[in-house]
C-alpha cells in the first residue's frame, strides 16, 4: 500500500481538541455521593443520627436494590438496542410462582403440587430461570419477525405475564418452601448475585462481538445489517437474555420473602428503565453502561432508604423520584448536546 | 478547473437575450449572492431572473447548486452575501412564510404532504378557514378545495386522504398547494420525477395557465426534452457558479449539454495501466420487482465499472441487490464461473462483496460509537471465535488501516461524529478493506466530501484495482465515472440503456442514455 502513502496529506487534521477523559459514570457516581452525603446532614438535623453510618441500613438497602437491579441490567441492553422492556416486573412474578410452586417442601399439606415436593434446589431455579427465558425470547421474536414496536410487544407481555402468574395458583401465594431454596435469598447472596451478573455483562458489553452488536443495532439498525450482523437473531438473544434476568429476578425474589405471590415485582419495570436512564442509558439507542445502570440503581435505593430514614410521607417520596428521573435524563441530554457541539 | 469552466462557457454563450422589451420588470432578481457550508461553497457569486409570465428552467448536475439557491430564494437558508430583488425592491427572508406572504412558493423535491390528513387539511394546513367561532370551517374548506382542484383539473376528492394517493397524485396535490398560496413566483424542484407521461401533459398545461396569468415560473429538471418543451429561458449551473443564461429556443441538446458539463478532466483522476484479469464476476438478468430489470454484465479482476444515471434509476438498487439487502426477484449471479445466491449481506460478505453504502449517515456510520468500533464492525466475527474480541490484534489491524488511508482522528477511541466528511469516509471504506473483499462496490463514494480527500479516494480506488480487485462504482459526478472507469454502465428508469468502454464514453454520450433519449442494446 505504498503507492498510496506518498502523496503529501490533503486534508488538514480535523480541529478535535482531545480533551480530558472521565469516564461517563463518574457525574453520575457523584450524584450518588451527593444525595447521601444530603441525607447524612438531614439525618443529624431531623433523627439527630448518622444515615451513612448505619451498616445494617446500607445492607438492606442493597438488598433492596439488586432485585430492581437485575431488572435493570436486562432492561439496560434492550434499551441500548433502541427498545424498550415494559414486562420484566410481570415476568418476575410469574417466575417467582412456578420457582416457588416447585420449591415447596413435604411437610405442608396444600401444595401446589402435592407429587412434587422436596425437589432438589435446581430444579425450581431453573424452572424460573426458564420461565423467564421463554418470556423473553417470545417478546424479542415478535418484536423481531413482525416489526411491531417494542412498547407494544412488552406491554402485551406486561399484561399477559401478570395474569398468567395470578391464574397459576388463582391468586393464591405459594409459601413453605424449602430451607435450600430460601438459602438463595438469605443474607448477602442477592447482592452477591446481583454483582455478578452486573460483572457478567459489563464484560460481555464490552469486550464480546455480543456487546459490540448490541451497541451496533442500537446506533444503526441499517448500516448494522449492511456490516452482515444478523439484526433480527442478535434482537432475539438481546430480549431473551432480559428474560432470563427477570426470571432470576424472580428466584431471588420468591427465596428472600421465603413466599411467591402474584403481586409480586408490580410496576418495577418502571424503576428498572429508570435505574438504565438515570444511570446515562440513552432511549434513544447506541449508549449505556452497565456500571452507569447499577449506579442509577443505588441511587433509587439511596433515595428510598433516605427518605424512609428522615420520615418523608410516601407520596411525597414518589413525587420526588419522579422529578428525579426526570432532571436526570435532562441534564444528560444537554451534556450530549454540548458533547456533540464540541 | 473552473478556469477551463469559463473558457468553454464564454465560447458557447450568447449575449443575454433581448427579444422581451426591456420595460417589463423582472419579477425577481438574484445578485451576486453566495452561500457556504462548514468545508464547502456552495453557490460562489450568483446571478438569476425571473421575468413575469416566462418559465426558467435551471439545469445542472447533481451539487451544482440549484436546491442551494432556490432555497435561498424561499427563504430556508439565507444568502451569506449578494442580495435578492423583488420587483426592483431588495428583500430579505427571515424565513419560508417571509417568502410565502411575499409570493414565492416552492414545490419541494421530497413530497412533504401528511398521509394521515386529507387533502383539504394539507393543502390550507396554517391558514384554515375559520367560521364565527373560530373553528375550522371544514365545509368552507372542502368548498375553497374542491374549486381549485377544478380549476387545475385535477380529479381528486378533497375529503381524500393523502395517504390513500398514488405518489403521482400527491405530486399533483403538493402542486395545487402551491398554487393555491397564489404567488407570483412558484419554484417546482423536479417535479416529474415522480408522475407518468399523462401528469406530466396535465402539469404543462397548468404551467402554460400560470405563464399566461402572469406568474414566474421557475423550473428544475434533469430532462432535456422537458426543459425544450415549456422553457422559455435556461439558466446553467455547474460546481456552484453560475455559467449562463440563454433562450431555450436558442439552443439544442447538445449545446445544453456541453453547457452543464463544460469542465475538462484534469489531473484528479490517476492514470492506470492496468491488465484485466480473468473474469470475476458476471451478472445475469438480474432483477428486483418493480425496480429495475434485465441487468447483466461482466466484471473482471482489476476492472473499474462505473455506473452512471439519474437519482431514482435503480443504481443504487442494483447495488443493493448484489449485496443482498434486497434479494433479486430474478436473474444470476456467478463468481468464478459458479452461481451464488446472496439473501442477506452476511452472506455477501463471506463470498468476498463489500459494500460502502451511498448515504454514510443513514447506512454506513455509527454515529455514536469510535472511529475503532466504527471500522471493526464489518470484520469482527474474524476476529471474536470464542465471543471475546482479540482487542490488541484487531486494534492494530484498524491503526495500520488508519495509517495506509490517512484518516486523520485524534485516537481511534475518538467518537466518529467529530470527523470530517472526508475522515468518516476513509474510516468506512477501512472498514470494507478490512474484509478483504474481491469485489467492492462504491455507491457514491466522494459525496459531501472535500476535493483532497476525494483525490486521495480516487487514488485508492485506482491502487486497489491494480491489486486486483474488481471495483464498481457508482457516481453523479460524471467527471469521476468518466474519470476512474474501465467501463461505464448506464440506467435510465430501471432499465439498462447501454455500456460504453472507456474509449467511447464521453458525458454526452452518458447524459444522451441516462437521460433515456437514447439507448444501446
Amino acid at each position: 500500500m505504498n503507492a498510496i502513502t506518498e502523496n503529501k496529506p490533503a486534508v488538514a487534521p480535523p480541529k478535535t481538541k482531545s480533551r480530558r477523559r472521565f469516564p461517563t459514570e463518574l457525574s453520575i457516581f457523584l450524584v450518588l455521593i451527593g444525595i447521601g452525603l444530603v441525607f447524612e446532614v438531614f439525618g443529624w438535623i431531623v433523627r439527630d443520627q448518622s444515615f451513612l453510618m448505619n451498616s445494617q441500613r446500607l445492607v438492606l438497602m442493597i438488598l433492596q436494590v439488586s432485585v430492581i437491579g437485575l431488572l435493570a441490567i436486562g432492561v439496560t441492553q434492550v434499551i441500548i438496542t433502541t427498545g424498550i422492556d415494559l414486562s420484566s416486573g410481570s415476568v418476575l412474578a410469574l417466575s417467582a410462582m412456578i420457582a416457588a410452586s416447585l420449591a415447596q417442601t413435604s411437610d405442608f399439606t396444600r401444595a401446589v403440587f402435592p407429587s412434587l415436593t422436596d425437589l432438589p434446589v435446581w430444579i425450581p431455579v431453573l424452572a424460573g430461570l426458564g420461565v423467564g427465558l421463554l418470556a423473553g425470547a417470545i417478546n424479542g421474536s415478535i418484536i423481531a419477525i413482525t416489526g411491531i414496536p417494542p412498547f407494544i410487544a412488552t406491554l402485551g407481555m406486561m399484561v399477559s405475564a401478570r395474569g398468567l402468574a395470578r391464574y397459576y395458583t388463582e391468586g393464591q401465594p405459594v409459601s413453605m418452601l424449602s430451607d435450600s431454596y430460601t438459602a438463595i435469598g438469605h443474607g448477602a447472596m442477592p447482592v452477591i448475585i446481583f454483582l455478578v451478573v452486573a460483572l457478567i455483562f459489563h464484560i460481555a458489553l464490552r469486550y464480546t462481538k455480543y456487546g459490540k452488536y448490541t451497541y451496533a443495532i442500537g446506533g444503526n439498525m441499517q448500516a448494522a445489517r449492511t456490516s452482515g450482523i444478523n439484526v433480527k437473531r442478535h434482537l432475539i438473544i438481546v430480549y431473551s437474555i432480559a428474560g432470563l434476568l427477570a426470571g432470576l429476578a424472580g428466584v431471588v425474589a420468591s427465596a428472600r420473602a421465603a413466599t411467591g405471590q402474584a403481586g409480586m415485582g408490580m410496576s418495577y419495570e418502571l424503576d428498572a428503565i429508570a435505574a438504565a436512564v438515570i444511570g446515562g442509558t440513552s432511549l434513544a439507542g447506541g449508549v449505556g453502561r452497565i456500571t452507569g445502570t447499577v449506579i442509577g440503581a443505588l441511587i433509587l435505593g439511596v433515595m428510598a432508604s433516605g427518605f424512609t430514614f428522615v420520615g418523608v410521607d410516601a407520596y411525597i417520596q414518589d413525587i420526588i423520584k419522579g422529578l428525579i428521573i426526570v432532571v436526570a435524563v435532562v441534564i444528560d441530554q444537554y451534556r450530549n448536546k454540548r458533547k456533540l457541539k464540541r | 478547473m473552473l478556469a477551463s469552466a469559463t473558457v468553454s462557457s464564454t465560447s458557447t454563450m450568447a449575449p443575454a437575450p433581448a427579444a422581451l422589451p426591456q420595460e417589463v420588470p423582472y419579477l425577481l432578481e438574484v445578485v451576486n449572492v453566495s452561500k457556504g457550508f462548514p468545508g464547502v461553497v456552495a453557490l460562489d457569486d450568483v446571478q438569476l431572473r425571473v421575468r413575469p409570465g416566462s418559465v426558467l428552467a435551471l439545469m445542472g448536475e447533481n451539487g451544482a447548486g440549484k436546491s442551494t439557491l432556490m432555497k435561498i430564494i424561499a427563504g430556508i437558508y439565507q444568502p451569506d452575501s449578494g442580495e435578492l430583488r423583488l420587483r426592483g425592491k431588495p428583500v430579505t427572508f427571515a424565513g419560508p412564510l417571509a417568502a410565502l406572504q411575499a409570493g414565492i412558493a416552492m414545490i419541494h423535491q421530497e413530497l412533504n404532504l401528511m398521509p394521515h390528513m386529507n387533502i383539504a387539511e394539507n393543502i390550507w394546513i396554517g391558514r384554515e378557514q375559520l367560521n364565527a367561532l373560530h373553528m375550522i370551517d371544514h365545509r368552507e374548506m372542502f368548498r375553497c378545495t374542491a374549486q381549485l382542484l377544478e380549476r387545475l383539473r385535477i380529479n381528486l376528492d378533497p375529503q381524500e386522504l393523502v395517504g390513500n394517493l398514488s405518489i403521482a397524485e400527491r405530486q399533483m396535490v403538493e402542486i395545487a398547494k402551491a398554487v393555491s398560496y397564489n404567488s407570483d413566483i412558484l419554484i417546482m424542484d423536479e417535479p416529474t420525477s415522480a408522475i407518468t407521461d399523462k401528469e406530466v401533459a396535465h402539469l404543462f398545461s397548468i404551467i402554460a395557465d400560470l405563464k399566461s396569468q402572469g406568474k414566474g415560473i421557475i423550473y428544475i429538471t434533469h430532462k432535456m426534452n422537458e426543459v425544450f418543451s415549456i422553457a422559455d429561458e435556461v439558466a446553467v449551473f455547474r460546481d456552484g457558479a453560475y455559467i449562463g443564461l440563454q433562450r431555450a429556443d436558442s439552443m439544442d441538446g447538445d449545446s445544453l449539454i456541453s453547457m452543464m458539463v463544460g469542465r475538462e478532466l484534469n489531473q484528479l483522476f490517476p492514470v492506470r495501466e492496468n491488465p484485466l484479469g480473468e473474469l470475476l464476476l458476471s451478472v445475469r438478468d438480474l432483477s428486483l420487482d418493480g425496480v429495475f430489470k434485465g441487468v447483466s454484465f461482466d466484471l473482471h479482476a482489476g476492472e473499474i465499472m462505473g455506473i452512471a444515471g439519474l437519482m431514482g434509476s435503480g443504481r443504487t438498487n442494483i447495488a443493493e441487490t448484489i449485496f443482498g439487502i434486497t434479494p433479486s426477484s430474478g436473474g444470476e449471479i456467478q463468481l468464478d464461473g459458479l452461481p451464488v445466491r446472496i439473501t442477506s449481506p452476511n452472506m455477501a460478505i463471506e463470498k468476498g462483496f463489500a459494500l460502502l453504502t451511498e448515504d454514510r449517515k443513514l447506512t454506513g456510520l455509527f454515529p455514536c460509537l469510535s472511529v475503532l468500533e466504527n471500522m471493526e464492525m464489518a470484520i469482527l466475527p474474524h476476529y471474536a471465535g470464542n465471543g471475546f474480541i482479540q482487542q490488541k490484534a484487531l486494534r492494530a489491524l484498524c491503526e495500520d488501516m488508519c495509517k495506509k488511508l490517512r484518516v486523520k482522528t485524534p485516537s481511534l477511541e475518538q467518537c466518529i461524529d467529530t470527523l470530517s466528511g472526508g475522515n468518516q469516509q476513509k474510516a468506512l471504506l477501512a472498514r470494507w478493506l478490512m474484509t478483504n473483499p474481491r469485489v467492492l462496490i462504491l455507491d457514491e463514494p466522494t459525496r459531501g466530501i472535500d476535493v483532497g480527500a476525494k483525490v486521495e479516494i480516487y487514488r485508492l480506488i485506482s491502487f486497489l484495482a491494480s491489486e486486483g480487485m474488481a471495483v464498481i462504482m457508482i457516481s453523479s459526478e460524471l467527471p469521476e465515472v468518466l474519470g476512474m472507469s474501465d467501463r461505464v454502465m448506464v440506467m435510465h428508469e430501471g432499465e439498462l440503456m447501454g455500456t460504453l468502454d472507456r474509449s467511447e464514453a464521453t458525458q454526452e454520450r452518458i447524459m444522451q442514455l441516462a437521460s433515456g433519449i437514447t439507448a444501446i442494446h
